[in-house]
């Protein structure tokens, strides 16, 4: 990516987050998104109180990996859980429970599964957190007054200032185009 | 989205669209609340009284912002007192040793693990509605999986306890993990009632983490909403009147600590629902792994009464019935003592309950009769004994009867139409199910052991004080638990709720151009 990229900051110095305009319905949101998309924006986001439906779509955003995350610790918990009752009950510690063999697979099944689960769960959990960046408390966003607002009822969409095609001007613009309302400046990183 | 409003101006309103006063909602008769809709072509409403998108947020936040009504403080003041004493009892248990309980030689299973399978089986609601429902894509889960989830983990909670102190030397539950010890022994993987530690902690974990992940969102609106009444007022009510602290501050901390920042991007939204998704996509098979397993504890002996096959999903529609009585116990007191909630959960969804209620009783009564008819068809006179002599006429016929009449005649009411959407009738009906589900598991624990194979070994079981009191005092714990829930927690799922409004659809237009306009530009 380029290194070179432009770093804007506001009259004060503060460095520029991006750019925010607000929508008032999630059907107004979705179809500015489509546009932002089309225009070729990368690094820009929509914020609504709720999963729009179909909003990854409108905004061209790829398939999380999140799946393949869960599907490794599964297999992870899977393949640890047959481990643990095999070494522990056939071979650190073998002792005959009515007559029946050290190790056998059938009655592994139930805490193989469980511990399978177990771990798709945490890794479910953590691994969504990680790829959204989270825990994060600080960002630019939540300094906002107006921002606040999107955990109620509004929606909004912003554009960061990271995004190669970034202008200050005719991003602002464009967000206007698109029908925006409040359109403001984000500062901090 | 599929949902039609019944009401075109008022969602144009709700979309900001169009301004004015709001419609008065159209009850049409005979639909209750308006959720009783019968036309199939007309989608009942899922929230009532045309609930914009800030008034959800408003009533959410309102029951862990304001104080809620008198009722609170003195029922959650008896919950705790009671919860209390059943640790009072507990302590004693400990210091005293298992023979405080009724038990003996004969029975030295009884309500302690009648208590544990009782409250576990209670837990399979939340899981069922959060996980199961949302794989069915019911949108009516919305409102009720909250607070489901949430008496799936207080109830996992105090079924938890009573395998950890019937074990003697409670000091010692750690043996029941692998962990490594002096004794250089390990716990014997082919035990059933160690495949019940691991799903039974496995259960409670997988379902904290689902609720814990649910409620993030829900988090970031009350830190919000706390962060802006403290930017526009900092000198806002403190906590105690001589404390410098703020109730907003701690509020803002407390909440945004939960919250790990989440700031509603969309971008996180779709990670969010895929990893809902998987986690709804596991909790399916383990909601039903879970009791299937609690059932193996007694599948596996060769006692009467205990080794049959049908007990893996006799238990876990024993534990749907059982579970989702309790949800109907909890919330039909809740939406009456706290405002506006009868328009989250509307007569419909008593009603679903309701019938829920009626599938799986009739599964329970299903499997009830199989019993009998496999004790015959096995040819095993073990088996015929318990069940013709034992069962059905011995010293604990009163607790068969009562169980049968519970679980399996009560709940036939709901064939009829107006008793499933009656109110007053659906929760005499769960309170009923409640104690027919306790003494299902009591039939089943004592009635199998206190006739063993010889007749030397028959022997009665009464409760003791300290029975009792372990029992009650559990309930206290779950009430205080649903009760702090109730008032600081986030009850209903917000951006949930919202999802399911009209005017949340994207290709929701009041100015009438087309639904397909959306997709218009890929």
């Amino acid at each position: 990516m380029a290194k070179n990229r432009k770093v804007y900051v506001t009259e004060s110095g503060e460095p520029v987050f991006g750019v925010i305009a607000e929508f008032a319905t999630p059907a107004d949101v979705y179809h500015a998104a489509e546009k932002v998309r089309d225009a070729g924006y990368t690094k820009w986001d929509v914020y609504a109180p709720f999963p729009i439906h179909g909003i990854d779509e409108a905004m061209g955003q790829k398939r999380t990996v999140l799946p393949l995350i869960a599907a490794g610790a599964a297999g992870v918990g899977v393949l640890g859980a047959i481990l643990m009752q095999w070494w522990m009950s056939g071979v650190d510690y073998p002792i005959v429970v009515q007559g029946k063999p050290y190790a056998p697979w059938e009655p592994f099944v139930p805490i193989t599964f469980e511990l399978g689960v177990l771990f798709t769960a945490f890794a479910t959990l953590i691994g969504m957190l990680a790829l959204n960046g989270l825990p994060r408390h600080n960002h630019p966003l939540l300094k906002k007054e107006r921002f606040l607002a999107v955990s109620d009822d509004a929606f909004a969409i912003c554009i960061e200032s990271t995004d190669d095609k970034f202008d200050p001007d005719q991003t602002r613009s464009m967000l206007e185009r698109l029908g925006g309302k409040h359109i403001d400046l984000v500062e901090g990183d | 989205m599929s949902t039609l409003h019944p009401d075109e101006a008022s969602a144009r309103r709700l979309a900001g669209l169009a301004t004015g006063e709001l419609p008065t909602y159209p009850v049409a008769p005979g639909t209750g609340d308006g959720s009783l809709v019968d036309d199939p072509a007309v989608r009942a409403p899922l929230v009532l009284n045309n609930r914009s998108f800030h008034d959800i947020t408003e009533i959410v936040c309102g029951y862990a912002e304001k104080p809620p009504g008198r009722w609170w403080l003195p029922t959650f003041m008896l919950a705790f007192t009671i919860a209390q004493l059943g640790g009072l009892f507990i302590g004693y248990l400990v210091i005293t040793g298992i023979g405080t309980w009724g038990m003996n030689n004969a029975v030295d299973w009884a309500w302690d693990i009648t208590n544990f399978v009782f409250w576990i089986g209670i837990g399979h609601a939340g899981t069922l509605i959060s996980a199961i429902l949302c794989l069915l894509k019911q949108k009516w889960r919305t409102a009720v999986n909250r607070s489901a989830e949430a008496m799936t983990i207080f109830a996992v909670i105090c079924a938890a306890t009573f395998p950890g102190i019937h074990i003697g030397r409670q000091w010692m539950a750690w043996f029941l993990f692998p962990i490594p010890n002096a004794n250089a022994i390990w716990p014997n993987f082919k035990s059933p009632l160690l495949w019940d530690v691991f799903a039974v902690s496995t259960y409670g974990t997988v379902s904290a983490l689902f609720w814990y992940m649910g409620m993030i969102p829900d988090f970031a609106t009350l830190r919000d909403r706390a962060d802006l009444r403290l930017r526009r007022n900092p000198e806002g009510p403190r906590v105690l009147p001589f404390l410098p602290l703020r109730t907003d501050a701690v509020r803002a901390y407390v909440y945004g600590f939960l919250a790990l920042g989440w700031r509603f991007s969309s971008r996180h939204w779709v990670r969010y629902e895929k990893a809902y998704l998987i986690l709804a996509g596991i909790s399916t098979p383990l909601v039903l792994s879970v009791h299937s397993i609690v059932s193996f504890d007694f599948a596996t002996s060769v006692m009467p009464g205990w080794h049959t096959t049908i007990f893996p999903p006799y238990f876990v529609a024993g534990a749907i019935f059982g579970g989702f009585a309790m949800v109907l116990l909890l919330l039909i007191p809740a939406r009456e003592l706290f405002p506006n909630m009868k328009d989250l959960i509307t007569l419909r969804h008593i009603e679903n309950m309701a019938k829920i209620l009626l599938a799986t009783g009739m599964m329970v009564g299903f499997a009830y009769g199989m019993e009998f008819f496999i004790a015959w068809y096995s040819a095993n006179q073990y088996e015929a004994y318990l069940f013709a002599h034992v069962r059905a006429q011995g010293p604990y016929a009163w607790a068969y009867w009562t169980m049968i009449f519970c679980n399996v005649v009560s709940p036939q009411v709901f064939w009829m139409r107006w008793a499933r959407q009656s109110v007053p009738v659906v929760f005499i009906v769960s309170f009923l199910v409640t104690i027919g589900m306790w003494f299902e598991r009591f039939v089943i624990i004592v009635t199998s052991l206190h006739r063993a194979f010889l007749p030397g070994e028959w022997h009665m079981f009464w409760p003791t004080a300290v029975d009792i009191g372990i029992f009650v005092g559990s309930c206290g714990v779950f009430l205080t638990l649903f009760l702090l829930f109730l008032r600081f927690l986030p009850v209903f799922a917000m951006a949930e709720v919202k999802a399911v409004l009209p005017q949340a659809s994207p290709h929701h237009h009041g100015n009438g151009h087309g639904n397909d306009h959306g997709k218009a530009g890929h």
